[in-house]
């Protein structure tokens, strides 16, 4: 059996967590399990920016990978950053099997306003997919309304859709044909 | 310009910044390549083109700013941008100054850069175009149809070639026909001025109050009828040529206004206060006899010789008629071409007929007898003389044996060609008033 692993790095609420993982299979029609994972984020703890080195995340994220395991979706509430961005969403290695997700300029009181629990997690799942498109091998599209669209702010990710254009599917499949034999 | 056919390289000494640049473009569909330092750098670049280079401005060794001018040598067309900590701004400013595209300060906000990429993109796109549109603007205007073997017509083109080098004013003379607007073309073609517009205007087809309005252009509500703001042609020329057609028509007031603007390079339009500026060359060209309309005191001497800097004559070709067979043969293949005809030759006899008629029309009259000629010749393959309706008109065939009507039709048929159809001018040349000229047009069925 294949899966992909979410990795929680800190404190995600369960249910948040289990909500991401039945739409990811929905969405990739893989096996996902949520997995517990030794991440020392205070190791890339910049003090001066107050935000945590992504890249470093990740390299922690991809140590120790279980068989079985296909891609790994580190998913977190701490601010990201890499050292030419002021922060980021997510990364990813292209084709490789690590990917990693802010949730927190997701919620909607890091822009001043209140709190919207739904419009949080579809947005912590456009971007779940986006980062785990990119390992999967997927780059940015041009499709306005294709989850591989490219999201700078958060009001992108609002308009674009949770699911693969046309293109970006037949991506992934040729991926799974590539690399799945079951 | 496709996203995957982009090469951007990544010059930076920091691997953290290289690495988190190239994973970041890569994701975006870029190709992309890194070095960290400026020799790499330079290897890379010639290892072949790229578009956009991104450009660390403190490097050990070599900086960025020393980097940019070994690129700019290499490839003057490459959108350089510079990465900076804050510190370093001012120098991204000056380099910047030096033909740099931009600067990104770190850390860079993903939005900024991404629009600056795709700025950059499109300025690499449009430097690319702009070369491509200037290739063939240089292989138009060598597609020129002044041509020919005659010594006068070598003339002509020496001439050409010498004062388009120049900003000198030009007087073009010559008879209706003759191709005064190809050398005006040809001047401007073969000029710095080439890739702005020639501007060209038909000073004589036009009443003084239009052409005033035609070259220098008003305000909204400036006379009645005027319901918007329009440009000017002087104004339109702005950077390029005018070229003035049948300068001698032009009345007093209209040639005093023309000298103070070609003297000062400034007008004001119709209805404003606002004078503009402007930068053009003027080509001038005219079939009057300018000297002695100076003489009756029609056209005045100072305009005469503020236009008479450069003056090239352009002969009728009844007197260069060596070139007739190559312009014949030059606009056979043109339109036979244009009109997907299969014919390739003028056959003998009708060369003759060619050569020995005179022309009043000049080179104009003989293009249009050879696009007559092919619409007539049905699908023969070769024009014959009965393709050309010359017949009636050649010097050969007005023989002693012809009545005075026949003389009478193809003077008056010669007249009009000459002069484009414009009764008034024939008339004038006939001496006769326009009625009679109706009338004898109608009675002889003439075309005009």
């Amino acid at each position: 059996m294949s899966y992909i692993d979410i990795v929680p790095i800190g404190r995600i609420e369960e249910t948040t967590l289990i909500s991401l993982k039945h739409n990811l299979i929905k969405a990739f029609k893989i096996q996902t399990r949520i997995r517990n994972c030794p991440i020392d984020a205070s190791a890339v703890y910049d003090p001066i920016r107050n935000q945590y080195n992504s890249s470093g995340l990740l390299v922690q994220l991809i140590k120790d990978i279980p068989s079985g395991t296909l891609k790994i979706l580190g998913v977190t509430e701490l601010d990201l950053f890499i050292p030419i961005f002021t922060f980021l969403f997510g990364e990813a290695q292209l084709n490789g099997p690590g990917a990693l997700v802010s949730a927190h300029r997701l919620h909607n009181p890091f822009y001043g306003i209140p709190e919207d629990e739904g419009l949080f997690e579809n947005r912590l799942l456009k971007e779940s997919i986006h980062e785990l498109g990119h390992a999967f091998g997927l780059i940015h599209c041009f499709n306005l309304r294709c989850v591989m669209n490219t999201s700078t702010y958060v009001e992108e990710i609002d308009q674009k859709s949770s699911n693969f254009c046309r293109a970006c599917e037949q991506g992934i499949l040729h991926w799974k044909n590539e690399h799945l034999t079951d | 310009m496709d996203h995957q056919k982009v090469r951007i390289l990544i010059v930076d000494d920091e691997f953290s910044v290289r690495d988190s640049l190239y994973n970041w473009f890569k994701v975006e569909g870029y190709h992309v390549d890194t070095a960290e330092n400026g020799t790499e750098a330079l290897r890379k670049l010639q290892e072949g083109p790229w578009d956009i280079a991104l450009l660390d401005i403190k490097m050990p060794g070599m900086d960025g700013i020393e980097l940019q001018k070994h690129i700019k040598r290499i490839d003057k067309t490459m959108v350089i941008i510079f990465i900076t900590a804050y510190a370093t701004v001012d120098t991204a400013v000056e380099a910047m100054k030096d033909g740099a595209f931009d600067y990104i300060s770190k850390p860079v906000d993903p939005d900024k850069l991404s629009v600056l990429i795709r700025n950059a993109v499109n300025h690499r796109r449009l430097v690319a175009e702009n070369i491509q549109l200037k290739q063939k603007v240089e292989e138009l205007s060598l597609q020129d149809e002044i041509m020919g073997e005659s010594p006068q017509i070598k003339k002509i083109q020496e001439m050409i070639e010498v004062v388009a080098q120049t900003d000198a004013t030009v007087l073009i003379r010559g008879e209706s026909g003759t191709g005064k607007e190809l050398v005006a073309q040809a001047i401007h073609a073969k000029s710095n001025r080439r890739y702005f517009p020639i501007i060209s205007i038909n000073c004589g087809s036009l009443a003084e109050g239009i052409l005033e309005s035609e070259l220098f252009g008003h305000e909204k509500g400036a006379f009645t009828g005027a319901q918007y703001k329009r440009k000017g042609k002087l104004e339109m020329a702005n950077g390029g040529t005018i070229f003035f057609d049948e300068i001698g028509n032009i009345s007093p007031k209209m040639q005093m206004d023309l000298l103070r603007v070609i003297e000062t390079k400034q007008f004001t339009p119709i209805g404003s206060n606002k004078v503009i500026n402007v930068d053009f060359r003027v080509i001038a060209a005219t079939n009057t006899d300018l000297e002695k309309a100076v003489a009756e005191k029609n056209f005045r001497e100072d305009f005469y010789y503020r236009l008479n800097v450069f003056s090239i004559p352009i002969p009728p070709l009844r007197e260069r008629t060596a070139d007739t067979p190559l312009l014949a043969r030059y606009f056979l293949e043109k339109y036979a071409k244009s009109m997907n005809k299969k014919v390739t030759e003028i056959s003998p006899e009708a060369m003759k007929v060619l050569t020995q008629y005179d022309w009043p029309g000049n080179i104009r009259e003989l293009r249009n007898t050879i696009e007559r000629a092919l619409v007539v010749v049905g699908k023969k393959n070769r024009i014959e003389p009965e393709d050309l309706n010359l017949h009636a008109l050649s010097k050969q065939d007005s023989t002693e044996t012809d009545s005075l009507e026949d003389l009478e039709r193809v003077h008056i048929q010669r007249i009009l060609e000459k002069n484009d159809g414009n009764i008034s001018k024939s008339a004038e040349m006939l001496k006769i008033d326009r009625v009679t000229l109706y009338n004898k047009i109608k009675k002889y069925n003439l075309q005009r």
